[in-house]
C-alpha cells in the first residue's frame, strides 16, 4: 500500500501539523530570546547567581531521580523479565497503572502522603518515632520522591526489553561454569543489559530535565526547576525574551544529551 | 537465595509504585471535612460535591472530547505518516522519523509557552479546537510508535494476495490492511486519549477560561487539599484501568510496544 | 472488471531485472502452453520467485515482455491480470473465514452474490473441503489451508495458476498427497500453470515439462525425461538427480578421453576433438558392462531398495553407484568393480 512512487505523500498532513503547530512556534518563540540582536538574555539566565542556582538545582535533581530510578528500575525491569508469564503481567500492571495515572493525581496522593499533617507524619508520630512532623514535602526530598516515582516506569521498561533480549541459556552456562550469583549479575547481566540502562537512563535524565508538574506542586515554590522558572517568566513576569532564552538553555541542554547518547549507544541489531 | 532478596526488593518497589494510587480510595471515603487520615469514618461526600459541581462536570465533559477529538485526528494523521515513514523510500525518511518523535523529547513546557504565544496571537486559546491541536501534537508520536511496530511486523504477502486476486489499492487498505492493524489501531487511539485526559502541561496555557479536568485539579490542588480532588483521583484510576484493560483485550499487547 | 476468459498460453520474452548490481533475471524467454503445467527449478537466488513476481506484477521488469493469450500484461497492476497465486506461506486472510477468503476475489470482481455462493461451495468442493465454510484458517490445519490457498486462487477462472514452493511448509507424507491433488485439479481445469520450487524430486513428479533456472537464466526447459536423461549442461545434471560428471575430449568416433586418464564408450556422434561433458546416472551401473570402473569402497550405505557406493577410482576421482539391494552390502575397504552400457551414458 501507498508503495506507489517514494511512499512520500500520506505523510504530508502530519508533517503540515508538525510544521504549522510544532516546529514553527517553538522557533518563533526562540527568536524572542535575541530580539534587538542582544545576547544579554542569555547573559542573564547563564551569569546571574540566582539564575545558575536554578539551573544547577535543575542538573542536580535530574541527576539524583536518574540515579534512584536506576536503582529502583533494575531490579524490577529484571524481575519482571526473568519470572513466568503470569507474574510478568501482573508486574506490568502495577507499573502502567502508574505510568498512564495522572501525574496530577499521583503528586496530590504524595502531598497527602507526606504533607506536615500527611500520613507519614501522622504514622511518625503516633508511633512516637518522631515527636515533631518531619518536613517532607515543599523541599528537595519531596520534589525527589514526586519525581521518581513519576519517572520509575520510563526506566523500567527499557530495561525489561533489554533483559528479555538476553538468551536465558547464557547465564545458565555461566552458573554452570561456577560462577556465583552475584558474578552472573556483575559479569553476565549488567554487560549484557547496559544498552537497556543506557536508554532508560537518557530518557529518565531528559525527562527530568523539562519536568514542570511535580517540582510545582511539590516544590510549593522553595525548590525551583528550570521549567517552573520558564513558567513563572512568562504567565507572571510576562518577560518572553527571558522565558525563551531559558527555553533554548534547556533544549539546547536535552539535545546535547539526547545526541550524546546516540552517539555512545550501540546501534541494535536490525529488526 | 539472592532471588528471594530480589522478590523482597521488587515487592517494596511497587508498593512505593501503588501506594500513591491507594492511598486516595480511603481518603475519597472520609467523613471528615479536611483531608485526615487515616479517615475517622465513611461518606460518599466528596462523591455528591464532584457531581453537583456544575464547573467539575463541565472540565469533564471538556476532557472527554477534546480527548476523543484528540484520539481522532492524531490517528488521521499518524496512521498514514507511520506508512510512510515504514514503508516509504523517499529522501530525508530518516530525518522525518527524528521530526515526528521530537515532541517526545522536547520538554512539554516549552511547547506550551510556544504554541501559547502563537495561539494568543491567533485568538485561539480557550477553543476547544485549539487543545485538541496542542495535544495531537503530543499523541502523534505515541500513535506512530504503536502503528509503525504493528507495521513492521505485517505480512506484506497478504497485501500482494489481495492485489493479486483483484482487489485495488484502496481496497486492499480497506479489506486487509486496516482490519488487520485494528489492534495496533485500538491500542494507539486509546493512547492518544488518555495522553490527551491526563495532560497539563499545555492545558494549563491554552484552555483559558475553559477548564479542562486536569486543569481544574491543578488548580484546586494549588489552592486547597480538598478531598473532592482525591474522589477526582479514584475515578481517573478507574478510567485509566478500564483504558488498559481495553487495550490487553483488544489492542496490541503493551508488552510489545513497550520495546 | 469483465470475467476472466479462462486459461490461457503464457509467453515471456526477453526479461530482465537488476536489483543494483545483481542480475536477478538475464533475458529470460519461455513459453508456457495453455493447459500445462510447467515447472521451474532452481536454486534459492536462481531468480526463480523473482521471474513468478514478474508475471504475476509484482515487480517491474526492466525490460522484456509478458503475454498472456496473446495481449501484453507487462505494465498491468497485478489486480487486473486474473492470474490465480499460492503463496509460500499461503497467505490467507487470517481476519477472513474460509469463506470469505475464497470468495474474496470474486467480491473484487462484483460477482452476484448468489453466483458467489454458487461457485465458492464448487471450488470448495473442488479441494474436498465442504463444510469448512465458516472456519478461521488458524483453525485449519497446514494440508487445509492449502487447500484453501488453492480453492482461492482458482475459483475467478484464472487465465493462469502460479504455485511459488506451495508445499515447503507440509511434512514429506502431506506434501505427496497435495502434490497429485495439485496435478489432479490441475489437469481436470485445464489450467495454465507455473510452479516453483527448488526440490528436484517434486519437479519430476509433478510437472509437464521443467525449466531449470540458475544465476536468473534458464538452462534447459525440457520434458521430465529429457531433463534427467539428457541435461543440457554441467548444472542441469547436478542439480536435478544424483550423478557422476566427468569432463573429456571425443578421441574417436563413440569413445570420450576422460580428463583425469581412462576413456569410455558412449554412443554420441559428436565430431572428434570436441570438448564435452559425461554424465552417468548411479543407477545406471551394473556388475558387468562395456566400461568397467575398478575401485576402493570408501562409503557404502544400506537404502533399503538399494545399496549406495561410494568408490575411490584412480586419479582420485568418485563414483557414485546405486545398486539393487541383493546379496550383502559391501563393506569399505574392500575392493569392487561396475560396469555401464555405452547407451546409458550421456555426453553434452
Amino acid at each position: 500500500m501507498f508503495s506507489s512512487r517514494n511512499g512520500f505523500w500520506p505523510a504530508l498532513p502530519a508533517l503540515v501539523l508538525l510544521f504549522a503547530f510544532f516546529l514553527f512556534p517553538v522557533v518563533r518563540m526562540l527568536g524572542f530570546s535575541v530580539e534587538g540582536g542582544t545576547f544579554d538574555w542569555y547573559a542573564k539566565a547563564l551569569g546571574q547567581g540566582l539564575y545558575i542556582r536554578v539551573l544547577w538545582n535543575t542538573f542536580e535533581i535530574a541527576l539524583l531521580v536518574t540515579l534512584f530510578c536506576l536503582l529502583l528500575g533494575y531490579p524490577l525491569g529484571f524481575l519482571m523479565a526473568t519470572t513466568t508469564p503470569g507474574w510478568a503481567t501482573l508486574g506490568f500492571i502495577f507499573v502502567l497503572l502508574p505510568l498512564w495515572t495522572s501525574v496530577l493525581v499521583r503528586t496530590y496522593a504524595w502531598m497527602v502522603l507526606l504533607g506536615r499533617n500527611g500520613v507519614f507524619n501522622r504514622l511518625l508520630v503516633e508511633y512516637g518515632i518522631t515527636s515533631d512532623p518531619i518536613p517532607m514535602l515543599h523541599n528537595f526530598t519531596g520534589v525527589l520522591i514526586g519525581m521518581v516515582h513519576v519517572l520509575l516506569p520510563y526506566m523500567v521498561l527499557p530495561i525489561y526489553g533489554a533483559v528479555r533480549k538476553v538468551d536465558p541459556a547464557i547465564p545458565a552456562a555461566a552458573a554452570g561454569l561456577g560462577a556465583s550469583s552475584w558474578r552472573i549479575f556483575w559479569r553476565i547481566w549488567l554487560p549484557l543489559t547496559l544498552n537497556g540502562v543506557f536508554a532508560g537512563c537518557v530518557l529518565v535524565f531528559i525527562l527530568s530535565l523539562g519536568f514542570y508538574i511535580t517540582p510545582a506542586l511539590l516544590g510549593g515554590g522553595r525548590v525551583i526547576m528550570i521549567a517552573v522558572l520558564i513558567e513563572q517568566q512568562v504567565r507572571e513576569a510576562l518577560n518572553w525574551p527571558f522565558a525563551a532564552a531559558l527555553s533554548a538553555v534547556l533544549l539546547v541542554a536535552t539535545f546535547l544529551v539526547y545526541t550524546i547518547a546516540q552517539r555512545f549507544s550501540q546501534p541494535e541489531p536490525a529488526r | 537465595m539472592s532471588r528471594r532478596l530480589l522478590i523482597a526488593a521488587c515487592a517494596l518497589i511497587y508498593f512505593f509504585l501503588m501506594l500513591p494510587l491507594l492511598v486516595v480510595f480511603p481518603i475519597s471515603l472520609s467523613s471528615a471535612p479536611y483531608m485526615q487520615f487515616p479517615p475517622p469514618g465513611f461518606s460518599w461526600q466528596w462523591y455528591e460535591r464532584y457531581l453537583d459541581d456544575p464547573q467539575w462536570i463541565d472540565a469533564t465533559w471538556r476532557s472527554l472530547y477534546i480527548g476523543s477529538g484528540t484520539a481522532v485526528l492524531a490517528l488521521a494523521l499518524g496512521v498514514p505518516l507511520a506508512f510512510a515513514l515504514v514503508r516509504g523510500k523517499f529522501f530525508g525518511r530518516t530525518i522525518l522519523d527524528r521530526v515526528a518523535l521530537a515532541p517526545i523529547i522536547v520538554p512539554h513546557i516549552i511547547f506550551a509557552v510556544a504554541v501559547y504565544g502563537l495561539f494568543a496571537k491567533l485568538k485561539l486559546i480557550g477553543t476547544w479546537y485549539g487543545l485538541v491541536i496542542g495535544h495531537t501534537v503530543l499523541a502523534l508520536p505515541f500513535v506512530v510508535l504503536v502503528i509503525a511496530a504493528g507495521l513492521r511486523d505485517f505480512d506484506r504477502s497478504l497485501e500482494q494476495a489481495a492485489e493479486g486476486l483483484g482487489a485495488s489499492r484502496w481496497q486492499t487498505l480497506a479489506k486487509v490492511t486496516l482490519p488487520l492493524l485494528r489492534p495496533s489501531l485500538v491500542s494507539a487511539g486509546l493512547l492518544a486519549f488518555i495522553s490527551s485526559f491526563d495532560e497539563v502541561v499545555v492545558a494549563l496555557f491554552l484552555a483559558g477560561a475553559n477548564m479542562t479536568l486536569p486543569k481544574k485539579m491543578f488548580d484546586n490542588i494549588m489552592m486547597e487539599i480538598d478531598p473532592t480532588i482525591a474522589a477526582v483521583s479514584v475515578m481517573q484510576i478507574l478510567l485509566v484501568s478500564v483504558v488498559l484493560v481495553l487495550i490487553g483485550r483488544f489492542g496490541r499487547g503493551l508488552k510489545d510496544s513497550a520495546r | 472488471m469483465s470475467e476472466s476468459k479462462g486459461s490461457a498460453e503464457l509467453l515471456i520474452e526477453g526479461v530482465g531485472k537488476r536489483f543494483g548490481d545483481v542480475v536477478a533475471l538475464d533475458r529470460v524467454s519461455l513459453r508456457v502452453a495453455k493447459g500445462e503445467l510447467l515447472t521451474i527449478l532452481g536454486p534459492s537466488g536462481s531468480g526463480k520467485t523473482t521471474l513468478l513476481k514478474v508475471v504475476a506484477g509484482f515487480e517491474t521488469p526492466d525490460g522484456g515482455s509478458v503475454k498472456v493469450g496473446g495481449a501484453e500484461i507487462t505494465s498491468l497492476p497485478p489486480a487486473k491480470r486474473d492470474i490465480g497465486m499460492v503463496f509460500q506461506n499461503y497467505a490467507l486472510f487470517p481476519h477472513l473465514t474460509v469463506k470469505a477468503n475464497v470468495a474474496f476475489p470474486l467480491e473484487m470482481r462484483n460477482v452476484g452474490r448468489a453466483e458467489i455462493e454458487k461457485r465458492v461451495s464448487e471450488a470448495l468442493a473442488m479441494v474436498e473441503l465442504a463444510g469448512y465454510e465458516a472456519r478461521l484458517p488458524r483453525q485449519l490445519s497446514g494440508g487445509q489451508q492449502q487447500r484453501v490457498a488453492l480453492a482461492r486462487a482458482i475459483v475467478f477462472n484464472p487465465r493462469l495458476l502460479l504455485l511459488d514452493e506451495p508445499f515447503g511448509a507440509l511434512d514429506r507424507k502431506l506434501r505427496e498427497t497435495m502434490q497429485l491433488e495439485v496435478r489432479r485439479l490441475q489437469r481436470r481445469l485445464g489450467l495454465t500453470t507455473i510452479f516453483i520450487t527448488h526440490d528436484q524430486e517434486e519437479a519430476l513428479v509433478l510437472s509437464d515439462r521443467i525449466a531449470v533456472m540458475n544465476k536468473g537464466a534458464i538452462q534447459q526447459v525440457a520434458t521430465t525425461t529429457e531433463i534427467y536423461e539428457h541435461p543440457a549442461n554441467d548444472f542441469v545434471a547436478d542439480f536435478v538427480g544424483e550423478s557422476n560428471i566427468f569432463h573429456g575430449t571425443v578421441s574417436a568416433p563413440g569413445t570420450v578421453a576422460l580428463d583425469g586418464g581412462g576413456s569410455v564408450k558412449v554412443t554420441s556422434d559428436k565430431p572428434v576433438g570436441t570438448k564435452v561433458g559425461v554424465l552417468m546416472r548411479p543407477e545406471r551401473f551394473g556388475a558387468t558392462g562395456a566400461n568397467l570402473f575398478a575401485g576402493e569402497v570408501i562409503e557404502s550405505v544400506y537404502l533399503g531398495t538399494s545399496f549406495k557406493l561410494r568408490l575411490a577410482l584412480e586419479g582420485s576421482r568418485e563414483l557414485l553407484v546405486r545398486q539393487p539391494a541383493r546379496g550383502t552390502l559391501p563393506a569399505a575397504g574392500s575392493r569392487a568393480t561396475v560396469g555401464i552400457e555405452p547407451d546409458a551414458i550421456h555426453v553434452f
